[in-house]
């Protein structure tokens, strides 16, 4: 049941113009970004290879572009999501779904895997450039594979946040704009408030505001360090912010 | 009436709705047998659409409970739902996608098993008439084959009870009577709750009426029943050359005569007392120039006005 709305949602991502120009316009600024990173990298090669041992191509190159897919999915997250909940609303095509023998859980995580379907060919492609150079150079793929896992977990919290911004409302642009709106006070006060939690020596809530500071733990990953916290936090926000969205949806029932 | 009685498809007791302090539905009993049509009528904003919205599950009840196939829609909502269909007022279509895809997804939604969803969407779609319809986008078709495309989509998954919320709203006449038609048949197997406004259609298709008013309850019966509500019945005639009043007075079986004027009259009767036949016979023996006779026809209309006019709109 997850599969047919996740395939739905799917579908419907890809007839729209939205997902086509979302692709195309990631696609165009990234791999300007990795050519970018790619030509600086060739001209220093030299210098870097009198040091003891030089960082790599997948470290200088590769990296900065994953961070960069980071930055970009900030703004495409929330447009490829805003549609899902809050468009089936106010055309009333909800009642559909909430009519089938299928549970709000089920319509839920079924939009949010139709989402990270598209998000994965979104990482897949970010993926894609670093490896066709591998015929002409070393690559870390230890590194490449926990900068993927990165990627995906941080997808992962912004789709969760953005879907449940457009559950709050009947307006597509409204709940983009409400869920870029949580996801830039996230990355903004998120981190900060870990840090200075945990300088005045209060580990708790500092571990509980790390869970909103999706950048600080996309960080360790990056560098290829498993931070488990670092996994689990990213895990506990996407998880969170689905069961807002069922909650709201549930709510809807029981309070028209 | 035994709530547990098998040929009940839909038990409700005690269905009531609140939005804050508004009380949209007061508590509402209502009961579906097989084979049964129900006209749930009533004026706009009796709460007719909350009743279907708490049967289909779309709107948590404040109070009551709802027997769908003496299942709980409420403890047990998704064995429920799957013998609903429900199309609600505004049909839930997604315009981007073909007829026939659409009508897949709703089978796959609805649990159907792979082997019989193809069949299925064929035989709804040769049921609602769109059948050269599968590949065009809904978006691209007309509010009719729309209204079509979202009955199909109520009954594509065999349900034992589909509810119709005004399903010939928007229709040209012939498609309303391809509707009326269809209604009809599905009732013979399945049995069917439908709202509307459109009180000749009730009577069309109808096997018993509920009106609701002010989100209660006020009228329950067949419509075989409906006639003996009326205590009296009428019928008009209108005539070339009318005898005096009292004559027509004087025919056995008349309670009253009113004239309209022009030569025509309203004449009242008791129901086991039908004095027409006499009537045509003395028009024609003592040449009255009969013109025309019509027995009242909206005999519904009427109840419905009484009881729901008879209170002022708050």
């Amino acid at each position: 049941m997850i599969f047919t709305i996740a395939s739905k949602e799917l579908r419907a991502l890809f007839v729209s113009p939205l997902a086509w120009l979302v692709l195309a316009a990631v696609q165009v600024i990234l791999g300007y970004g990795f050519l970018k990173r790619l030509d600086d990298f060739l001209q220093i090669q030299s210098q870097l290879a009198q040091l003891a041992s030089p960082p790599g191509f997948t470290e200088l190159v590769a990296a900065p572009t994953y961070a960069m897919t980071a930055a970009v999915l900030l703004f495409a997250v929330p447009l490829l999501a805003m549609r899902m909940i809050a468009e089936e609303r106010r055309n009333r095509t909800l009642t559909l779904l909430l009519s089938a023998p299928v549970s709000m859980t089920e319509i839920v995580i079924g939009k949010f895997s139709g989402l990270m379907a598209f998000l994965l060919i979104i990482i897949l492609l970010v993926l894609a450039m670093p490896l066709t150079l591998a015929g002409g150079t070393q690559l870390d793929f230890g590194l490449l594979a926990a900068l993927t896992l990165a990627l995906l977990l941080l997808a992962a919290g912004f789709a969760a946040v953005s879907l449940y911004a457009s559950s709050l409302t009947g307006q597509p642009i409204a709940a983009a704009l409400i869920a870029f709106g949580l996801l830039l006070a996230m990355l903004l006060m998120g981190e900060t408030a870990s840090d200075s939690l945990r300088e005045r020596g209060w580990l708790v809530p500092a571990a509980f505001a790390q869970v909103f500071s999706p950048l600080r733990n996309f960080e360790p990953l990056g560098r290829g360090i498993l931070d488990s916290y670092a996994i689990i936090c990213p895990l506990l926000l996407t998880a969170g912010f689905l069961l807002l969205a069922i909650r709201r949806l549930d709510g809807q029932r029981l309070r028209g | 009436m035994n709530p547990a009685d098998p040929a009940l498809t839909i038990c409700a007791r005690g269905l009531s709705r609140r939005f804050g302090t508004h009380v949209a539905v007061h508590p509402v009993d209502l009961d579906l047998r097989r084979g049964e049509v129900l006209g749930l009528l009533g004026p706009n904003g009796a709460g007719k659409t909350t009743t279907m919205q708490m049967l289909t599950g779309n709107l948590a009840p404040t109070t009551g409970e709802i027997r769908i196939c003496d299942i709980d829609l409420l403890a047990a909502p998704a064995q429920a739902k799957a013998r609903i269909g429900y199309l609600p007022e505004t049909p839930p279509l997604y315009r981007e996608m073909q007829v026939g895809e659409y009508l897949q997804l709703v089978v796959r939604l609805h649990r159907v098993p792979k082997a019989r969803r193809t069949d299925a969407v064929t035989r709804a779609m040769a049921r609602c008439g769109l059948a050269a319809t599968g590949k065009k986008l809904i978006g691209a078709l007309s509010k009719g084959y729309q209204q079509r495309v979202g009955i199909a989509q109520a009954i594509v998954h065999e349900p034992d009870i589909i509810i119709l919320d005004e399903p010939t709203v928007g229709l040209d006449p012939n498609q309303i009577l391809d509707i009326r038609a269809l209604i009809r048949e599905l009732g013979d197997k399945h049995c069917v709750i439908l709202s509307t406004h459109i009180l000749p259609e009730v009577e069309a298709v109808c096997d018993r009426v509920q009106i609701m008013h002010h989100g209660a309850v006020v009228y329950n019966n067949t419509i075989a029943g409906l006639r003996d509500f009326q205590r009296g019945r009428t019928v008009t005639i209108s005539l070339q050359r009318p005898p005096a009043i009292e004559i027509l007075q004087g025919i056995a079986g008349v309670a009253a005569v009113e004239s309209a004027g022009n030569g025509s009259f309203r004449l009242r009767f008791s129901p086991d007392n039908d004095p027409t036949p006499a009537l045509i016979s003395r028009a024609g023996a003592e040449d009255w120039g009969l013109q025309q006779l019509t027995p009242a026809q909206t005999s519904l209309e009427d109840v419905f006005v009484q009881l729901t006019r008879d209170e002022a709109t708050p």
